[in-house]
């Protein structure tokens, strides 16, 4: 199983550790739910050091990039970053990711730690004819995330030499962190706080992660695993790869339509006539539930209006921002409205749900 | 050493004689596995009605974490007489007490014998090997 540069100090502050995406990550340092909590109410410090990072570099890295990405790259202003997905030629996702726009002839991406292998020869598979290079990152670079309320005050503390204040959402710059030069830190985040993300040298992340830990005592600040991650992005309305999103579902019918770009000037990319076709013809949405059940809906639990079948449930938590079970759900067109009342199937015993929007929270967006 | 005055299943619930019935639990592992040792990411146990008849081995009901959800198997035949009411609210008795408080249901065994299943010193074994 592969580590990051912060195992230990997971170890030494008691984390129950798990394996994730073939890396052994903390999963919580305590209840999980007071964890979601820290963070809508304080700040929390999260190590996502396994989250692939890929460097595509050279006079045609944008082209590259927008042969296989479905945003339009090239219309990313230099210190951006976008949402976007990598499909197949049937739309099928293959994974989601940030584009970071760092120059003319440079982007960087953050990919999901179970797809960074296959991500990566994707690109250079479909490489050929470009003038690009395509680096793997990940194990030169720890990824920290600082996420709540109170993220801008710690983060602040470490930083010299670049206005975070000033920083807009989904803007990334690059600022001297612990006497660091050039680190790079993006207003971007996965819990639907205000957040950063701050990527340092490998060979730095312990006295990072443990200065922050000092700094962030007085804004509250504590340490969050995956399992409270998973809880805060849910709340938050964003897909996870695996839940509502892998090859069997295309961007279009999880929302995702704005990640995708339909503009000529973009010119053709892997799915592009997929995706234009299933835009006309939707059958199926992504949705949220809320259920005043005591069960909780999770991945595979099938919806029914009645006797038919409707919908299945992608992933499920009780959600203690909301005092509720929350799920999200691929529901038919026709049972998608907000209001409808449906009941999620639990091996024969029914319980009643209701469809809404997503997301069911959101502080930076709404 | 785990409790002596009682048999174990290999998922991890626990028989005991009591009278001509027989209470099951699950095990302090189970409640530490499925909560990672914080007893608040427990949030649901759903548990049979009394008459319901079960095989052995049979998934008798159902308890959640925050993170995943287990099957509760009956370690014998019989029929549920009793059902521990108080834990669908009160979840915390299971890592506070699984032994005795922490009881699930109560049931009438078709045959009152407890050998097919394994002893205290066994089931020590059995979880260090999961561990």
């Amino acid at each position: 199983m592969k580590t990051t540069p912060l195992h230990d100090s997971h170890e030494e502050l008691g984390a129950k550790m798990v394996e994730f995406a073939g890396w052994h990550m903390p999963v919580q340092y305590g209840p999980i739910l007071d964890e979601v909590k820290r963070v809508r109410s304080a700040a929390g410090l999260f190590d996502l050091s396994h989250m692939g990072r890929i460097c595509v570099s050279g006079p045609d890295a944008v082209k590259l990039v927008d042969r296989v990405a479905t945003n339009h790259c090239a219309r990313i202003p230099i210190g951006s970053i976008r949402y976007s997905l990598f499909c197949r030629e049937d739309g099928g996702v293959l994974d989601d990711l940030l584009l970071y726009r760092d120059d003319e002839d440079k982007v960087y991406m953050v990919v999901n730690a179970v797809n960074c292998d296959r991500d990566l020869e994707w690109l250079r598979q479909h490489a050929g004819g470009f003038d690009a290079e395509v680096q793997d990152l990940t194990a030169e670079q720890a990824m920290l995330a600082v996420q709540g309320p109170n993220a801008l005050d710690v983060v602040t503390e470490l930083t010299e030499d670049c206005e975070l204040a000033d920083l807009g959402y989904y803007k990334f710059t690059f600022g001297t962190v612990c006497r660091l030069a050039r680190v790079r830190i993006s207003r971007t985040g996965y819990t639907g706080e205000n957040g950063y993300e701050v990527y340092c040298p490998a060979s730095a992340a312990e006295r990072v992660w443990t200065r922050l830990l000092e700094a962030g005592e007085k804004h509250g600040l504590a340490p969050i695993g995956l399992g409270a991650r998973d809880v805060l992005r849910l709340e938050a309305g964003m897909a996870l790869y695996g839940h509502e999103l892998d090859e069997d579902h295309n961007p279009i019918e999880a929302g995702l339509g704005f990640a995708v770009s339909f503009r000529e000037e973009k010119g053709d990319y892997i799915g592009r006539e997929a995706l234009q076709r299933i835009k006309g013809a939707r059958k199926q949405r992504l949705v949220g539930v809320t259920t005043p059940g005591p069960r909780v809906p999770r991945q595979g639990h099938v919806l029914y209006k009645g006797d038919e079948q409707v919908g299945t449930i992608c992933s499920g938590a009780p959600s203690p921002t909301l005092e509720t079970n929350v799920a999200t759900a691929f529901v038919a067109i026709g049972s998608d409205r907000p209001g409808e009342e449906l009941d999620v199937d639990f091996r024969g015993k029914r319980q009643p749900v209701t469809v809404q929007e997503l997301p069911f929270y959101s502080k930076t967006r709404k | 050493m785990r409790p002596n005055d009682r048999k174990y299943l290999d998922s991890h619930e626990w028989a005991k004689l009591d009278g001509d019935t027989v209470l099951i639990g699950i095990t302090d592992y189970a409640v530490q596995k499925l909560s990672n040792g914080n007893d608040s990411d427990l949030v649901y146990c759903d548990l049979p009605e009394a008459g319901r008849s079960l095989d052995a081995g049979e998934t008798f009901g159902e308890i959640e974490s925050v993170k995943a959800v287990s099957d509760l198997n009956s370690p014998v035949a019989g029929e549920v007489v009793e059902v521990n009411s108080t834990i669908e609210e009160h979840l915390e008795v299971l890592s506070e007490d699984p032994w005795n408080k922490g009881w699930l249901i109560r049931v009438k065994p078709t045959a009152k014998s407890l050998d097919h299943l394994m002893d205290a010193e066994a089931y020590e074994e059995h979880v260090a090997k999961e561990g």
